[in-house]
């Protein structure tokens, strides 16, 4: 009897530890690589990376091109994933959620949420690089608004089922149409929700190198123009990356530690944001 | 009038998101067709690609896909759990929140971060405190020299697997912490109030409870683990044979088709590679389907 009470607590204890212990392996290597993305990064890291253009190997430079372009290309897939993704929410929320075809969507949406990115680069491609004979910073943008897409659209569903039944109710008593009310009541009372469905898109897509590598390409110029290549942050990354010059490198952990940080400042904001209306 | 327009916005909006993933699987299947038409059954049996005589067989990368994402699951489920289960079971409140706040956080890095340290600060290292040593220390002709045998550059399918693992544990911890965290303290109490240790309890009641949403998580996991691409392609290798052992350096789908979609040399070159899209694609969607199916019958 006694033994056994020992071989019990014993076993507890020892997972107790091996739990302790995978928590210090998974945080010590998380920290390992931030640790070494800030200690590369901030070497590396000064106005020149801001304000001049991509250097030749050797020469003096920076990414402007690059930041820039990552910014036109995630705007713009934003602005067609917040339209798009606000409106499919809204109708699994309000119209079609319960309807069959409503269940049959929001599975597909799930599935696209986590799809290869890589994959969603090669169906763009297809769709917008191959029939017009170029890389285009456009088929770009759409690629990064399919991968946006689903989480707005998931995020927007979520926060308007938790919109209260009375406010519609309200809405309704007082003659207004239920296109109405989604507008101007249920829209208006989940904004920072919405905002941070929105946020936590744009998070996703800054940083994602797979699909524009054969959409946008890349473009060693400072460019603004969204019908032609344009270079983006995590792809010239790339290309500086598995280059052989060291300021190149140099470079890439610059950028690999501009992205990390506004990523995650976008999600700390996103979250926080989200912290607010649940308190509200 | 505004009413159906606005009613009739929303449910397009809601179809363009079906539309286009019928239009990933339709664009991959008619760009991928040739190759499909050309080399039959062998694009997924043979393990020779070769751009130069046109022949393309998929059997290497499709390996390296398979067997670094279990790899990297293998590595990263025990860890994932320990790590919830520590956060929710045994470590102070205060403590616990701030840890479960950053490793979400670091869920949220883009993949080409990992990719990078993985290709500067891991390979290197690994090459030279582990695989020389090993590689040093087999006999020749013995099982350890055929396990361990390939060039030491740290760049391999063991080390991609690993990045792989980093990658995916904190998205699958934060995820298992939630899931854990929807088991009702009633339950919880119960087995405490019966004599149970932490351990039974956990064991006995609290996996139990969850588990159809522990396997949703563990195929999402191994979903993006699949599909990841950059941390991938920066350290693998990149070399399409079959691999033979475990420090071989290989290939993956994506990372294959990351390097050689916009080089590609020919009209079948490019086939061949959307052909091999489609099998990624094929592959995740029953996976990410089924995890989703288990993961949707319990609400967490």
């Amino acid at each position: 009897m006694f033994d056994r009470m020992m071989f019990r607590q014993f076993l507890n204890g020892a997972f107790v530890v091996a739990c302790g212990l995978a928590t210090l392996i998974a945080l010590g290597a998380l920290i390992l690589i931030l640790w070494s993305l800030v200690q590369q990064g901030l070497g590396g890291l000064d106005l020149k990376v801001f304000t001049m253009t991509q250097p030749a190997p050797g020469s003096v430079g920076g990414l402007s091109n690059a930041i820039v372009g990552s910014i036109f290309m995630c705007a713009w897939a934003m602005i067609f994933a917040l339209v798009v993704g606000v409106l499919a929410g809204t109708w699994l929320a309000e119209y079609g959620g319960d309807t069959p075809y409503g269940h049959v969507v929001r599975f597909l949406n799930d599935v696209l949420l986590s799809a290869p990115s890589i994959l969603v680069g090669l169906f763009v491609y297809e769709l917008l690089v191959r029939p017009f004979h170029g890389f285009s910073a456009w088929a770009g943008a759409v690629a990064l608004a399919f991968l946006a897409t689903p989480i707005v659209t998931r995020t927007t569903e979520d926060i308007l089922n938790l919109q209260a039944g009375a406010l519609r109710e309200a809405g309704m008593a007082l003659g207004a149409s239920k296109s109405f009310v989604i507008r101007k009541i249920i829209w208006k009372s989940a904004r920072a929700g919405l905002v941070t469905g929105g946020l936590l898109g744009f998070a996703r897509i800054s940083g994602e190198t797979a699909p524009l590598l054969f959409t946008s390409l890349g473009n060693q110029f400072f460019s603004t123009d969204m019908s032609h290549p344009m270079a983006s942050l995590p792809t010239t990354i790339f290309q500086f990356a598995l280059s052989a010059y060291d300021d190149w490198r140099r470079l890439a952990w610059a950028g690999a530690l501009l992205i990390a940080v506004a990523v995650l400042s976008i999600n700390i904001i996103g979250r926080a944001l989200a912290r607010e209306t649940r308190r509200a | 009038m505004g009413d159906m327009l606005f009613q009739a916005a929303c449910f397009a909006a809601a179809t363009l998101l079906m539309a286009a993933l019928a239009g990933v699987v339709i664009s991959l299947a008619i760009g991928g067709w040739p190759a499909f038409a050309k080399f039959g059954l062998g694009f997924l049996t043979s393990s020779e690609w070769n751009p130069v005589t046109e022949v393309y067989g998929a059997a290497g990368p499709i390996v390296g896909t398979l067997v670094t994402s279990f790899v990297s699951l293998a590595i990263a489920l025990p860890l994932a759990i320990g790590v919830s289960v520590f956060l929710v079971e045994f470590c102070p409140r205060q403590i616990a929140r701030p840890v479960a706040i950053a490793v979400e956080l670091l869920a949220g890095i883009p993949s080409i971060v990992y990719g990078m340290w993985g290709l500067f600060v891991l390979a290197p290292w690994f090459a030279e405190h582990v695989q020389l040593p090993l590689i040093m220390n087999a006999e020749p002709g013995s099982w350890q020299d055929k396990i361990f045998s390939g060039v030491p550059n740290g760049a391999n399918i063991f080390t991609a697997s690993l990045i792989l693992a980093i990658m995916i544990l904190p998205y699958m911890a934060a995820v298992f912490r939630e899931l854990f965290l929807t088991v009702p303290p009633q339950v919880r109490e119960a087995a405490y109030g019966l004599g149970c240790t932490p351990f039974e309890v956990i064991r006995s009641i609290i996996i139990p409870y969850v588990r159809r949403g522990m396997v949703g998580v563990v195929m999402l996991g191994l979903g993006r683990a699949l599909g990841e691409t950059m941390a991938v392609t920066f350290i693998i290798g990149n070399s399409h044979a079959f691999p033979d052992s475990a420090f071989a350096s290989g290939s993956t789908i994506a990372s294959t088709i990351a390097n050689e979609f916009t080089e590609a040399t020919g009209e079948m070159h490019t086939a061949a590679l959307i052909a091999l899209g489609l099998v990624l694609f094929l592959i995740t969607f029953s996976v990410l389907a089924v995890a989703r199916a288990l993961l949707s019958s319990q609400k967490y």
